[in-house]
């Protein structure tokens, strides 16, 4: 139950993009078409789903203060909590090549739809930002971690496929010269999370 | 020889106007609108990135020569996150309080799309006081759209700037009030968006022909 409602929340009130505005990048860049926006959206909630539990079990079991204490007695006052941010990025890095070496070699095909996102995913802010947020806010066990990082690759699913629809539309509309392109699509966004706001203070 | 020879000089202040990653490039989104809803963190931040990409440029230009191909990006990313890590220390240790206000977008200046984009395009090709200077320029061009961003957002939503009360009191009391909408994470979006269009009614060869 309570990972419902962490799904649900962290897929409207705490969307990665509208709330944080994290991973926009890829997301102002990959949002010209339905298809490639649908693609990108699930790779990421792909990455997220696996290194965020990843990077819970090194979080619990090797960074945090006193985390090594099944190591020995002497471990108990280790704080190796400095690395954390070195951990993270290298887990997703290797991660990241990871899953492009295996699609690669098993599914030439998505590989050739894919293979431009792939590597775009490991500096997208939303992943190392959904392990920082892990981080921060110390989550009972990695099943509820799991649940956030699906919860948020979703959440970012949904606005840039919801981005690309609103701007394949855009094409017939007639937009001020100077905001053509990237000035629009900027109010857009802005528009859209005022919209999201609306989810703020539901508790489900 | 001169300092800056007129190249060198292009690749400095380029990233200032016809260039910036921001509203240009469009790099760097991610980490930057959260944090200017005030002035003070938005210059914190802005002074960290400037830090980060200059030597993060000359620490992966000097090792240029000698990244394999294959894993440069881990490589990348395995020197930026030092970099980040020292420069969040030095933030917990001396500003606490801006460092809680940051949380964790200081460790999002390692996904910072700034680094990565100056790293591939720029860093792995050129020597190190070139890539030093384009760091400091990018890390300019991208930090004046913050505390342009975090000044009007201070302003307007809550009548101060770095903490000192702007807005005279007489103003308040013939009716004027803060405007909390500012105060909001979309009014950031909606700022630089209206910097975009300033900057691009000037320079009309950057304006776009699709939407």
């Amino acid at each position: 139950m309570e990972a419902i409602s962490l799904i649900v929340r962290s897929i409207f009130v705490d969307n990665m993009i509208f709330a944080y505005f994290l991973g926009m990048c890829s997301f102002l860049a990959v949002s010209k078409n339905v298809k490639t926006a649908l693609g990108l959206g699930i790779a990421v909630t792909f990455v997220l789903v696996i290194t965020l539990p990843l990077n819970y079990l090194l979080e619990n079991y090797v960074l945090k203060a006193g985390a090594l204490a099944w190591l020995g007695d002497e471990y108990t006052t280790m704080d190796l909590s400095v690395f954390s941010l070195l951990i993270f990025i290298a887990v997703i890095a290797s991660f990241v090549q990871l899953v492009e070496m295996i699609i690669e070699r098993f599914s030439p095909s998505l590989y050739a739809s894919l293979g431009i996102f792939l590597p775009l995913i490991a500096v997208n802010c939303a992943i190392l930002g959904g392990s920082l947020f892990m981080q921060q806010r110390e989550f009972a066990n990695v099943g509820l971690a799991t649940a956030y990082g699906f919860g948020s690759g979703i959440g970012w699913l949904l606005a840039i496929v919801g981005m690309a629809a609103i701007r394949e539309k855009l094409e017939y509309s007639n937009v001020p010269k100077p905001l053509k392109g990237l000035g629009i699509t900027f109010i857009i966004t802005a528009l859209m999370a005022i919209g999201f706001m609306s989810f703020a203070g539901i508790d489900i | 020889m001169a300092l800056l020879s007129s190249k060198t000089k292009a690749v400095l202040l380029g990233p200032l106007n016809k260039n910036n990653p921001v509203i240009v490039q469009v790099l760097g989104i991610c980490s930057a609108l959260a944090v200017t809803s005030k002035l003070e963190p938005s210059l914190v931040m802005a002074i960290a990135v400037v830090l980060v990409t200059a030597f993060a440029n000359v620490i992966i230009s000097l090792l240029r020569k000698s990244i394999p191909n294959r894993i440069r990006i881990i490589v990348q990313l395995v020197v930026v996150a030092a970099l980040v890590t020292i420069v969040s220390e030095v933030l917990k240790a001396f500003a606490y309080d801006v460092n809680k206000q940051l949380s964790v977008f200081v460790g999002l200046i390692v996904t910072n799309c700034i680094l990565m984009g100056r790293l591939e395009a720029f860093a792995l090709g050129n020597g190190p006081w070139p890539s030093f200077l384009d760091g400091i320029g990018n890390g300019l061009g991208y930090g004046w759209i913050l505390v342009v961003v975090g000044f009007f957002r201070e302003l307007l939503g809550s009548g101060t700037l770095m903490d000192i009360q702007v807005v005279p009191e007489a103003f308040y009391n013939a009716g004027y009030e803060n405007n909390g909408l500012m105060m909001l994470a979309p009014m950031a979006i909606l700022l630089v968006a209206c910097i975009i269009w300033v900057h691009r009614s000037r320079n009309k060869e950057l304006q776009e022909e699709t939407n």
